[in-house]
């Protein structure tokens, strides 16, 4: 493969300056039609293009994204990767999509820096516990590895945590899942991006979707501020502007939008060294490789499209962090930002056909698609290739909200990502 | 020892105060009133730290929040603190400071080979390797961690205290400079309520580093005539040692306010910091600007400073940074510090000024003074090392900056004073959704419109020469007091100053030194990130063209100066590389915080045992307590969980508390359950809407058990309402559930249904509430209640009664939740105690024994009750819990709906069944999930799960609830508990109740 990334790669061209990389991704005019269009460059839409190149050998795909790519939820979130969900539908399709994670940086030859330095979920009540063990339970029947800790194994873990019986919500235990961990949130966008490049597929950036074109209930293209794009089939992968989007195919979605921010500290040498994630005290963090805390903060309650939020948010969040980590009082927040969020009311995804043929919808991902990127990608891909929902996404219908076969993941395996 | 570089005289320290220090473990000394940063200039420390990638050396660069350089962690213990910058750290006695990089010191770093190998490790090369082996990543990446990160987190817990404070203000102004005086001169004078708040110890800004006199006076004699005014105004606050750290929506903003860090011995009772929350009618933003420095081969080396911060060092400290000092410029604003230096009788070797003609009155008083100006030259690389520079080489370049014509030798210095022209700081202005927009005239960012209440004013605004600054200060002070609604008399004087004709500055980005781009000495442009020009070419070569993509590739303005050196350099090389104009590619987003902000400061008092979040304790809890009570949490209650004799196990106390109930008389306090007043006419038209069953015809005195449902069909909550009075309802809800139903019912009135008349009072903590469970609980009642008949007849089972128990007014409901002849009785919450002390005592000869929330766990499952939140998840309907009753067909409720879709309507749902284990003594772990057979492999199909599981005492066998896939029509089957521990438990599907099927004992 030319421009292959390795040691021996970058060696050679140190040689030479650095000055004959080839771009990771070419920046090409859109053709006048595609096979396949997938509306936004995030994660999971290059993601979506480079399985439908590379599974089911259609390569002639153009992705379209309205400012620059991984610009949305991919670059805004804590970066977050576990399988450990508590029902089936949602168990399998993050813990393919883990899977998937495991060979990434190989398959895509692009290091997205996939750590697996383990996820801990605290439990600070009896509930809390007893929702612990019923998920581990369903995890370790589900092939999934999953590990009920006690206080004193977590304090081997994390020595710095206040796990002191006296606190206002003592730790009580966690759940633990080792696989889990964190990846370059950037990495994952521009590695899928370069794949996806090599396969054939057209990467358009600033190419803002403005409306869908429809002829006899099914789809035929796209109208962009780059002009009238045909597509067989189009699939719409737009985290936080799903709804936008769905109006201008006359569809409404069971979805609010909501901006949900998150935070890092300045950069400090190791000191945590898993992903602590607790509900009760609400607030998840890890540490970097670059050194910063990466704090995520909850979801602001109003919705809307701004990316900002309310500093009342980043109040109670970082008094969370201080309340569970109290060596990091005097650590300074660097920088706080947000993102938008699609929530569905149960909490999952929507992936799949809409009543428009050739139409697919990939959203409602709320606060934890960026562990589902490559998951995710792997059965739209499918999904749109086949016309099929794969047999990993078939729960994940819009039609659910009506017939009411939800997966509330509300319940035990908790909001927090 | 080096020299010391203090001036004899001048400056702003107060030189009869000396302190000593120490750095990197050695002492030094300075004076009250400089900073760290100023005090080891003084001390000739030219090396500061090792640069994050190369480990190269660095010096201190700035004099401010712009300081990417010198970053040291300061004290130990539960005092340390990392990242701090020298530059804002003022010295005090004992201060000791190391700094954060360099192994193993600070001037013979071993990873500076990593600067060696500097080619292999362009941006983003970490993408591109460590790849393969797969398994080697994690190896790699724990030296990658190693060699990242700045200071040390303390492994101490944090002994400080932090404030908040809520504030409105009429005008608040950012930035107490010279437009910052003038604008809250204005506004005070006008009678507003002001708040200025400056990052610096004092106020002053720029003039705190200026000889130009202002009004006839020396620059720091007119800052204290106004700040004395401004002392003088009741309704004036005047803030140092405050960051305006955010700008939210609605003119909310963020001050982080240092109080303490700059003391020797602070006062313990001194918070350490406090974050000011306030509102803004109008804000004016005086946040001046900072200089941009000019990118050239190694110009990373110590000795390269700012112009400005010469100046500040000299100026302001008594410091001179060196002793032969070389000033490489393309603006005329370095001419000032030049002026400044042989004012001060110092050598200033040569300026070397990129514009081929450079014209304006500070060039020509340079020059009269006899220092030689290179026109139209550049300085193409510097030779130095740790200890400082040595010399920088000069060459002449064409017009259009990107050529060299003829190399020129070389100019001895230690210090080089760059300028490349000043960038306003539009931070706050962004931050409020403001789109900075490109000046060409000053080759940077101005703030754009106005989205908020806020204007922008002086240098910040791009308004550079003093005599426009305090014009434009005092005019922006005025308006906002106006527009802020302030009728006074805003007007101020405009003091007298100095005005020079300036020269046009003329912008370069990147300097050329004769070579190949990329070739040479690294030209830096982001310090702290070690992003060099090389870096951003290789990223635009390779695709990432997005200034974001810019950004995120080479970490250009990820540092914990935030780009506040860099990023328009930066940003103007990409816009060069990709041949557009800085203007469109635009800036990354300004985000909070503008310089960062210690955790323990947002966090505020809100944390520890007390704070975090309120305890809720009912008027018994003390009671509890000395009874040796052991707690639960539930919501923000501590809830008794059981009650251990000394010696007992927790399991033999609930046995114990669970027989004495079942046997004679149980007293639980019920107090934590929410309870919600339901007044108004149509109060019964209301529950009717929000409870599955019927509400209409409940008579007075009389209660009925509700589940309210979400718009999904699900079990949301449940509990009982009863009706006080024609217009008067009380309705309990689950304990965790409170908040939430009173919140979820006033949405539902608010928006939905405004016509019905109704109110909702949350009345919870009004009421003490204790239940009295047990064949006996009629005869105690009895004993204690003489003005209500506890006749079966006269008090039926689910009725309510006024009355007085013990002597105190109360209600008596008749409802049981242990499935016993049961009465709760509620009390104002202030006779709890006395409540509950009279019914132990008359309870005495009947063995009566308070259990807490485990026996009453144990009791109600025995019956089949169910705990919502336990036994259901947000995916049970009352169908599944067997409670088809429930819904009534006759009416519409909230979820109704959802009931009647296909999935709800589905034969084969998860439906609540009794387990019993075959093995009797064995008690299923609750959460344990169910098969139909164990699993030999995996994925296993699971049927459902245990939510509630106890050993009963009564029964002497295990019990358990479950929530099993068509469970009802498998009564008498086998399931499988698989544990994650390996265990495999068989259990017998059976009914949910296990005691008293017929109900009879709560209805004697």
């Amino acid at each position: 493969m030319k421009n292959k990334y390795s040691i021996f790669s970058l060696a050679r061209n140190a040689v030479t300056y650095h000055e004959n990389w080839r771009e990771a991704w070419r920046s090409p005019e859109p053709r006048k039609g595609y096979d396949v269009i997938v509306i936004g460059g995030g994660g999971h839409g290059l993601a979506t293009a480079y399985y439908l190149a590379s599974e089911h050998g259609i390569r002639n795909v153009a992705v379209l994204e309205k400012n620059w790519i991984g610009g949305g939820n991919t670059g805004r979130n804590t970066t977050i990767v576990r399988s450990n969900y508590l029902w089936d539908e949602s168990a399998h399709l993050y813990e393919k999509s883990l899977r998937l994670w495991e060979g990434l940086s190989q398959k895509l030859n692009y290091n997205v820096m996939f750590s697996q330095r383990g996820v801990m979920n605290l439990g600070h009540t009896l509930q809390d516990m007893r929702d612990i063990e019923r998920r581990s339970n369903a995890n370790y029947l589900n092939g999934i590895d999953s590990e009920v800790l006690r206080p004193e194994q977590i304090r081997q873990i994390v020595p710095i945590m206040n796990t002191s019986p006296h606190a206002r919500y003592p730790v009580l235990g966690a759940s633990f899942q080792r696989r889990g961990g964190v990846a370059r949130h950037d990495a994952v966008a521009w590695g899928f991006a370069r794949a996806a490049d090599r396969e054939g597929v057209d990467i358009l950036q600033n190419c803002e979707v403005t409306g869908i074109l429809r002829h006899n209930g099914a789809v035929t293209g796209v109208e962009t501020n780059r002009g009238r794009i045909q597509a067989k089939k189009v699939g719409v992968v737009v985290a936080g502007h799903s709804s936008v989007i769905a109006s201008m195919a006359g569809l409404r979605l069971p979805i609010e939008s909501h901006p949900l921010q998150a935070l890092v500290s300045e950069p400090l040498k190791p000191i945590l060294h898993t992903v602590v994630m607790s509900n009760a005290v609400h607030g998840y963090i890890s540490q970097s490789d670059k050194g910063e805390l990466v704090i995520g903060a909850g979801v602001d309650s109003y919705t809307g499209y701004g990316q900002r939020g309310s500093f009342s948010v980043v109040e109670g969040n970082i008094g969370a962090i201080v309340e569970l980590f109290p060596v990091f009082s005097r650590v300074r927040m660097l920088r706080q930002w947000g993102g938008i969020v699609d929530v569905c009311p149960d909490a999952c995804p929507i992936i799949g056909k809409t009543p428009i043929r050739g139409l697919y919808f990939n959203c409602g991902w709320g606060t934890g698609g960026f562990k589902a990127t490559p998951g995710s990608g792997w059965v739209f891909a499918h999904t749109i290739a086949r016309g099929e929902p794969h047999s990993l996404n078939a729960a994940f219908t819009l039609e659910r909200f009506s017939t009411g076969a939800l997966i509330d993941e509300h319940g035990a395996a908790g909001v927090a990502h | 020892m080096s020299r010391s570089l203090r001036v004899a005289n001048g400056g702003s320290i107060r030189r009869t105060r000396l302190l000593s220090f120490s750095f990197n473990g050695t002492l030094y000394s300075g004076f009250e009133g400089d900073t760290l940063a100023s005090a080891l200039l003084a001390n000739n420390v030219r090396t500061v730290h090792r640069s994050f990638k190369y480990h190269r050396p660095r010096g201190v660069v700035g004099s401010g929040a712009e300081e990417p350089n010198s970053i040291v962690q300061v004290g130990s213990g539960s005092k340390a603190t990392p990242n701090l910058r020298a530059t804002q750290i003022e010295l005090y006695d004992g201060l000791t400071a190391r700094s954060v990089s360099g192994w193993p010191s600070l001037r013979v770093d071993l990873y500076a080979l990593n600067g060696l190998l500097g080619r292999l490790l362009p941006a983003g090369f970490y993408y591109k390797t460590f790849m393969r082996p797969r398994f080697l990543w994690s190896w790699y990446e724990h030296f990658i961690r190693k060699a990242a990160g700045l200071g040390q987190a303390p492994r101490e817990a944090d002994l400080d205290h932090y404030d908040k404070l809520n504030i409105h203000c009429d005008v608040l102004i950012v930035g107490g400079g010279p437009t910052g005086l003038m604008a809250a001169r204005a506004a005070g004078r006008a009678g507003a309520r002001v708040i200025m708040a400056d990052e610096q110890a004092e106020m002053g800004g720029s003039l705190l580093s200026s000889t130009a006199s202002i009004g006839g006076k020396k620059p720091g004699d007119w800052v204290e005539t106004v700040v004395s005014e401004l002392t003088r105004m009741p309704e004036v606050i005047l803030l140092p040692r405050s960051t305006v750290t955010g700008y939210y929506d609605h003119n909310f903003l963020v001050i982080n306010e240092r109080r303490t860090d700059h003391l020797e011995r602070p006062d313990p009772r001194l918070r350490r910091e406090r974050i000011w929350r306030v509102r803004a009618s109008q804000v004016v933003l005086a946040t001046g600007a900072i200089e941009r420095p000019l990118v050239f081969s190694n110009n990373d080396k110590p000795g390269v400073m700012l112009a400005s911060a010469v100046s500040t060092y000299l100026v302001r400290y008594g410091v001179l940074p060196g002793r032969k000092i070389v000033f490489f410029t393309n603006n005329d604003s370095a001419y000032q510090t030049v002026l400044q230096l042989v004012d001060a009788g110092m050598e200033v070797v040569a300026v070397v000024d990129v514009r081929s003609d450079p014209q304006g009155d500070l060039i020509q008083q340079v020059r009269s003074a006899g220092v030689p100006i290179f026109e139209g030259h550049v300085v193409v690389d510097v030779r130095g090392g740790t200890s400082g520079l040595r010399m920088v080489l000069i060459a002449r370049v064409n017009k259009t900056l990107d050529e060299i014509l003829s190399h020129k030798g070389e100019l001895r210095c230690d210090v080089l004073a760059v300028s490349g022209g000043w960038n306003p700081v539009v931070h706050l202005h962004a931050q409020s959704g403001g789109k900075p927009v490109f000046n060409e005239e000053c080759a940077s960012f101005l703030p754009g419109p106005s989205v908020q209440n806020e204007r922008s004013a002086g240098a910040g605004n791009g308004t550079f020469g003093l005599a426009d600054c305090l014009r434009e200060g005092a005019e922006a002070g005025r308006r906002a007091a106006q527009d802020a609604g302030l009728t006074g008399d805003g007007s101020v004087d405009i003091p007298k100053v100095e005005s020079h004709v300036e020269g046009s500055l003329h912008p370069i980005w990147v300097v050329p030194n004769g070579l190949a781009e990329g070739r040479g000495g690294k030209k830096f442009v982001d310090l702290q990130n070690d992003t060099t020009v090389a870096d951003i070419r290789l990223a635009a070569r390779e695709g990432y063209r997005s200034v974001e993509h810019l950004k995120r590739y080479t970490a250009l303005g990820f540092g914990t100066d935030q780009g506040k050196l860099g990023n328009i350099n930066g940003m103007a090389i990409l816009a060069d590389v990709l041949g557009q104009a800085p203007g469109k590619i635009g800036t990354t987003t300004f985000r909070p915080n503008y310089t960062p902000v210690t955790f323990g400061a947002i966090a505020g008092r809100e944390i520890g045992s007390t704070f975090f979040d309120p305890t809720r304790k009912t008027a018994v809890h003390q009671w509890h307590v000395e009874n040796g009570a052991e707690f639960e949490d539930v919501g923000q209650w501590k809830r008794p969980w059981y009650y251990p004799l000394p010696g007992e196990t927790m399991n033999e106390a609930v046995r114990r508390e669970c027989l004495a109930t079942r046997e004679s008389l149980g007293i639980l306090d019920a107090s934590t359950l929410g309870k919600i007043e339901i007044r108004g006419p149509d109060s019964a038209e209301f529950l009717n809407r929000i409870y599955t069953n019927s509400w209409l015809t409940l008579e007075i005195g009389r209660c009925r058990y509700g589940l309210m449902l979400g718009e999904d069909g699900m079990v949301m909550d449940d509990g009982v309402t009863s009706r006080i009075g024609e217009d008067h309802y009380l309705m309990t809800t689950t304990t965790g559930g409170a908040a939430h139903v009173l919140a979820w019912m006033e949405r539902w009135l608010q928006t939905e249904w405004p016509h019905l008349r109704v109110y909702l009072t949350s009345v919870t903590d009004h009421w003490f509430v204790t239940s009295v469970a047990g064949p006996n609980s009629r005869e105690i009642l009895t004993k204690l209640c003489t003005d209500i008949d506890f006749s079966a007849d006269a008090f039926p089972f689910m009725s309510v009664r006024a009355g007085t128990v013990a002597g105190i007014p109360a209600r008596v409901y008749r409802i049981s939740f242990s499935g016993e002849l049961a009465y709760e009785i509620n009390v104002s919450a202030n006779y709890g105690r006395s409540l509950w002390q009279a019914i132990m005592t008359a309870g005495q000869s009947l063995n009566i024994t308070p259990y807490g929330t485990e026996a009453m766990h144990v009791l109600r499952a025995e019956k089949g009750y169910i705990i919502v939140g336990q036994d259901t998840d947000g995916s049970v309907t009352p169908g599944d819990l067997g409670m088809d009753w429930i819904v009534s067909n006759g009416k519409d409720c909230i979820g109704k709906r959802s009931l009647s879709r296909q999935d709800t309507r589905r034969e084969n749902r998860k439906q609540l069944v009794g387990l019993t284990t075959v093995d009797p003594t064995l008690v299923l772990p609750e959460g344990a999930q169910l098969l139909n057979e164990p699993a030999k492999e995996f994925p296993a199909p699971m049927v459902g799960h245990v939510t509630s599981s106890y050993f009963s005492p009564s029964l002497r066998h295990s019990i358990a609830l479950a929530l099993v896939k068509g469970g009802r029509s498998r009564e008498g089957s086998m399931v499988y508990a698989q544990l994650i521990d390996g265990r495999v438990i068989p259990a017998t599907i059976g009914q949910p109740k296990f005691f008293d099927p017929e109900n009879q004992r709560q209805k004697v």
